[in-house]
């Protein structure tokens, strides 16, 4: 074995392993065998059943809705939180990580009395025949809302760190303001984009605490593939509770491959020629 | 391009950082401003680039009056410090980038052909599709230079060009940057803080001390004929002895000199190290040598003075001469600043 300069690669390395077997690899895998445990036809009528699938549905076009409003505002927020320098602006950035501290319950619990008819906002948006609480539309908000930090939080030490320099050069090859931000600025931040995007759309998928108090939870229109599991393990069915997560999972690891692609792809400057 | 800079003055919240320079560079000229850190010379340059506004004074390119011109419209060519290269283009990318933003539309092939004549004008052939994290810190450079040519500056400005190349690039660089500026005739300002490659390289140099202009002129007239102690020190190591002036001869311990037109009374006397000589018997300034350097053209004596200065001196190679010893040291030539 290469002698390495720091003391501890072995007794590190093997601890590290150990958690990650622990704490992450042997509940996957429970999961993956209590689902193996149904037959094949068994298995693929339970995650295709119309119950189900209209649960994926709900889940991932909400997911996917709440992601691309996370990317625009989370790069608007970092952008603003990093390049201007305003009164307000330590509070500002404080708040960003409340979606992470406040109990997702909470914050479901408050969304729902905000966009309920007698709410704030839902009594501002009843007029204009937009309903939120009870909606598909709520799961979405509430997704957004739990989701905000990923974002934010992985584009913004990149954004500090870009050197002025660049800009000041494209500025003074005649670059205009867009053209700097399309063709620099953007390209160095997208990988901490990609991986924020794919954090947020992760959370979102798996969010279970604020939704249900917002969704209202009806089966094949406002019930989340995390709810149906729920009510699967109520009902001390427990193969079925593993197999609609084993799609979930499935979809994770996918999700999370081509996230990694991507990245690589942007990163590809990076590697010593 | 003629460039006038007429009482420019820059301050930075509460710290000024240039006062009121004036400055004319004619058409084609190679102009080093040379200053210690904090002198003000990078301001000045980013201040001719419209990369800083300035707060008062004005700045003209030939008739026009370029003050407030933004960078973008100003028609220069900025070379960074630490080259600023877009690291996610490929060289070839980031040489065409200006001439793919412009508004002069080009077509691709125009963009590649111009490119593959800078590349080669820079000698760097065949590098176009690495990325600037995949050569080295040198070749970094001359990319920098050709994005920067690309754009057909009226104005070429470099900021501390050569600051993170090591020695043998930075001089082989220097000789090459020469060469490419007497080839296009570009009016060129580089800014430094390194003596030598200012008088190496620029046709008139300009010396800035906290925000002013000390002095300037072509690289002999700075050398031969520095206007303050300043200046001198500078520019090279100097040793400083203080005496006086009596009837136009300066005299420190036993050591006199020649000091035409310098007043009587207090005076400092500045010579360099290859212009004070060593001798076994006085007269002279009595010292005693404390380390003895040895360089490939010269011995380097750092040797103390009856009188508490350090003096270094350069003696020939083949000169024996060992810490401890004493002797006199006897000035060949100097020059005298009144402390009057």
């Amino acid at each position: 074995m290469k002698r390495h300069v720091l003391p501890g690669l072995r007794l590190s390395l093997g601890l590290t392993l150990f958690y990650v077997g622990l704490i992450v690899v042997l509940p996957l895998a429970a999961l993956a065998v209590k689902a193996a445990s149904l037959g094949p036809a068994d298995y693929w009528s339970i995650v295709s059943s119309p119950r189900a699938v209209a649960s994926y549905r709900v889940t991932v076009l909400a997911a996917l809705g709440a992601t691309v409003f996370n990317l625009f505002f989370g790069l608007a927020l970092a952008w603003v939180l990093t390049r201007y320098r305003f009164p307000g602006r330590r509070i500002v950035d404080a708040m960003v990580d409340l979606p992470f501290a406040l109990p997702t319950a909470v914050a479901g619990i408050s969304l729902t009395a905000l966009f309920s008819v007698h709410g704030w906002f839902g009594a501002a948006l009843a007029p204009l025949g937009i309903s939120v609480a009870y909606t598909p539309l709520g799961i979405l908000v509430a997704m957004t809302f739990t989701s905000l930090p990923f974002i934010v939080r992985t584009v913004q030490p990149v954004l500090e760190d870009l050197d002025p320099a660049l800009e000041e050069a494209a500025q003074s090859l005649g670059g205009s303001d867009f053209t700097i931000f399309r063709k620099v600025i953007l390209p160095l931040l997208s990988p901490a984009l990609l991986a924020g995007t794919s954090l947020s759309f992760a959370r979102s998928l798996g969010e279970f605490g604020a939704i249900i108090f917002i969704a209202g939870n009806q089966p094949m229109k406002t019930e989340i593939t995390a709810l149906l599991i729920f009510i699967r393990l109520e009902e001390y069915d427990y193969q079925a509770a593993a197999a609609i997560a084993s799609v979930l999972l499935i979809a994770a690891f996918l999700m999370l491959a081509v996230t990694n692609a991507l990245q690589a792809r942007a990163l590809r400057y990076t590697v010593k020629g | 391009m003629k460039i006038r800079l007429d009482n420019v003055i820059k301050t930075f919240d509460t710290f000024r950082a240039v006062h009121g320079v004036s400055l004319e560079i004619e058409s084609g000229e190679l102009v080093a401003l040379l200053g210690p850190s904090g002198s003000g010379k990078t301001t000045i340059l980013r201040m001719v680039a419209g990369l800083e506004y300035a707060d008062g004074g004005h700045i003209h390119f030939g008739d026009q009056d370029a003050t407030d011109i933004p960078v973008r419209n100003r028609g220069v060519g900025f070379v960074f410090q630490h080259y600023a290269l877009f690291p996610h283009m490929t060289v070839a990318e980031n040489i065409g980038f200006g001439m793919s933003v412009s508004k002069v539309k080009r077509s691709k092939a125009e963009i590649a052909a111009r490119v593959r004549q800078l590349l080669a004008l820079v000698r760097l052939d065949g590098l176009g599709d690495r990325f600037p994290g995949q050569i080295s810190g040198g070749q970094r450079q001359r990319v920098a230079l050709a994005r920067a040519l690309a754009v057909d500056p009226k104005v070429l400005l470099l900021d501390e060009p050569f600051g993170a190349l090591d020695a043998n690039v930075r001089h082989d660089l220097r000789r090459w940057l020469r060469e490419i500026h007497q080839e296009l005739g570009i009016t060129t300002i580089f800014v430094t803080h390194d003596q030598e490659e200012a008088l190496d390289l620029a046709d008139r140099v300009v010396i800035l001390k906290e925000g002013r202009i000390v002095q300037q002129g072509t690289p002999q007239e700075v050398c031969r004929d520095p206007r303050d102690p300043f200046v001198l020190k500078f520019l090279g190591d100097a040793n400083r002895l203080t005496g006086e002036v009596r009837a136009g001869r300066a005299i420190a311990g036993g050591a006199e000199i020649a000091a035409p037109g310098v007043a009587d009374g207090p005076a400092e006397i500045f010579a360099r190290p290859r212009d004070l000589d060593w001798s076994e018997s006085g007269p002279g300034v009595a010292a005693t040598v404390t380390r003895v350097l040895d360089r490939p053209g010269e011995r380097r004596v750092i040797a103390l003075a009856g009188t508490g200065e350090p003096l270094e001196f350069d003696v020939e190679p083949e000169r024996a001469i060992v810490a401890g010893e004493a002797g006199f040291v006897t000035l060949r030539r100097a020059k005298v600043f009144s402390l009057a």
